[in-house]
């Protein structure tokens, strides 16, 4: 194979089919850790029916939502309802799904690694704009909401879509503005530069990461994260004891697990997001890339292999998107969902006029002590 | 930019902007405008001008769409119904379209000299850092009048709606 062709098409679709591979299973296994979870949360057994042929003396929890799930919604009917928009009632699914799912490929998941005296980032896309990119897709999203419950032809579909968009207009807002703090505080938009720029120790004992610097804008992003995914407590647009099911209620089988799959696959793309701005990412706590690990106190680094640290990296980045995919479905079935006017009072009266004020300040901090770059 | 990419997006790029003029449905038009923004986008991410393409998406496909696409649900427009409604209208726009076209054709075929070459890029193009030192250097005068415009324009929205909303109330009164 030659150097050219290798380095390419062969590295970089391999990478974009590592990160978009990742994203679309660790979707499905959030369903199953959902289910489960739920369960454990609420006392009770959970998924525990599936066996294969009921061969097995046992339930394989796993299987229930990996295999049967899909399997289940894959072979029921596909139902468009009378008088809808079948061109646009099929679409809407994949305008949901798209956006969630290629966003995390700007998204850095390890440092470089040297292949045959190149090298290589561990970034699918190396985008000089990548917040800019995660913020267009997102905004991008709202189009497979309105659209679904627009071309459904029934109310409480469309009440939902509506809803829905508004919701997401609205915490992209406070979202932006948090984000540009955080542009403003790394002083460069391109993710893999913020998260070299969290090497290093903070107050000489803590990680140098974005957290302790953004705290504000953390709960910011995370939260509006959160709304933009359109789950509990934000899942507003959904609300089965109101409006059905909102704006995927005429939607069955494949189309419908589109939907659940973009759902989850919003919640990876906003853990990932947090993990890159404010935990580091990639940064494994007191190990650097071409150093090795040195906790404080220790005179001389403890010497660790490239490709050691390399795997310790990318383990680290999985843990850490594990970490908030999991605390996201600890949020939703703690916190009972918000009534309409709570949720845009929140929005509006709540997190903008603080992102905005943690903007400012952000700012003046800059003229004082310069950004971290 | 390969031609191999260039002439299958700008094909698809055509196709979708007749389908917003030709679709009967006002939310399938819309859709297709999307379509042409998308396809713009990925045109100028091909072009290295990836804070444009980013901005195209964020601004157009994102902002201004989605509140085209709103306004269209929500006041539940009806399809079209045929373009012989409005001859003078439909007469107006085929003329604009006509010298459009024209002015491409010449264009194309060498007839009339385009005002720009094609020139080298100088180095960083389409970089953030470049493009917002050009903006709030040697633009900032034009930039900072554009945003003026921009508020001039909406403040002058909110007196126009505000007006309407009095006269209509106070024809309520009067009745």
């Amino acid at each position: 194979m030659s150097d050219a062709l290798l380095f390419d098409w062969v590295i970089p679709g391999l990478k974009s089919f590592i990160v978009i591979f990742m994203v679309l299973n660790l979707a499905a296994v959030l369903l199953w850790i959902e289910r489960k979870g739920s369960a454990l949360i609420q006392n009770r057994v959970g998924a525990n029916r599936a066996s294969i042929l009921g061969i097995l003396p046992f339930n394989v929890g796993f299987l229930n939502t990996l295999v049967a799930d899909p399997l289940k919604l894959f072979t029921k009917e596909e139902f468009v309802p009378d008088g809808a928009d079948k061109f646009v009632h099929s679409i809407a699914p994949f305008l949901a799904l798209f956006p969630a799912v290629v966003t995390m490929v700007a998204v850095p998941f390890g440092d470089t690694v040297e292949i045959m005296g190149r090298t290589v980032e561990l970034q699918a896309v190396r985008l000089d704009v990548g917040v800019l990119y995660v913020s267009a897709l997102v905004s991008m999203g709202v189009f497979g909401v309105a659209l679904a419950g627009w071309a459904s032809n029934n109310r409480w579909a469309l009440l939902g879509s509506i809803r829905g968009s508004a919701q997401m207009i609205s915490y992209e807002l406070a979202m932006g503005v948090a984000l540009v703090s955080m542009i403003l505080f790394f002083g460069t938009l391109d993710l893999q530069a913020m998260v070299r720029q969290q090497a290093g120790l903070f107050l000489g004992v803590l990680p140098n990461w974005g957290i302790f610097y953004q705290p504000v804008a953390f709960i910011i992003i995370f939260t509006a994260g959160i709304a933009e995914s359109k789950r509990v407590p934000f899942d507003l647009p959904e609300c089965e004891s109101e409006l059905i099911a909102g704006y995927f209620t005429e939607y069955s089988g494949g189309k419908q697990a589109s939907f659940m799959l973009a759902d989850f696959a919003e919640s990876v793309m906003v853990a990932g997001l947090v993990t890159t701005l404010f935990f580091g990412g990639w940064q494994v706590p007191y190990v650097t890339s071409g150093q090795g690990l040195q906790l404080p106190g220790m005179a001389s680094p403890l010497v660790l292999p490239a490709l050691a640290v390399t795997l310790m990296q990318v383990g680290t980045f999985m843990i850490k998107v594990l970490f908030f995919c999991w605390l996201q479905i600890l949020i939703r079935w703690t916190v009972p969902r918000f009534r309409y006017d709570q949720l845009m009072n929140l929005g509006w009266k709540g997190m903008v006029p603080i992102a905005l004020a943690n903007l400012i300040l952000t700012a003046l901090g800059i003229l004082l002590w310069g950004d971290m770059a | 930019m390969s031609p191999f990419l260039f002439y299958p997006l700008a094909t698809m790029s055509v196709i979708f902007a007749l389908s917003v003029v030709l679709a009967k449905s006002p939310v399938r038009s819309a859709l297709g405008l999307v379509a042409v923004m998308a396809i713009l986008a990925v045109q100028f991410a091909f072009l290295q001008a990836h804070l444009l393409a980013a901005l195209q998406i964020i601004v157009y496909a994102g902002a201004i769409m989605v509140l085209f696409l709103f306004v269209i649900t929500l006041l539940n427009l009806e399809s079209d119904r045929g373009i012989g409604e409005k001859p003078k209208l439909s007469a107006i726009g085929f003329g604009a379209g006509a010298v459009v076209a024209g002015g491409l054709a010449l264009a194309m075929l060498g007839v009339v000299e385009p005002a720009a070459r094609a020139v080298a890029l100088p180095e960083g193009f389409g970089t953030t850092a470049v493009l917002a030192r050009q903006m709030f250097n040697r633009y900032f005068v034009a930039f900072e009048l554009t945003s003026i415009l921009l508020l001039v324009a909406v403040v002058g929205s909110v007196v126009l709606a505000k007006r309407t909303a009095a006269e209509n109330s106070e024809g309520v009164t009067g009745a």
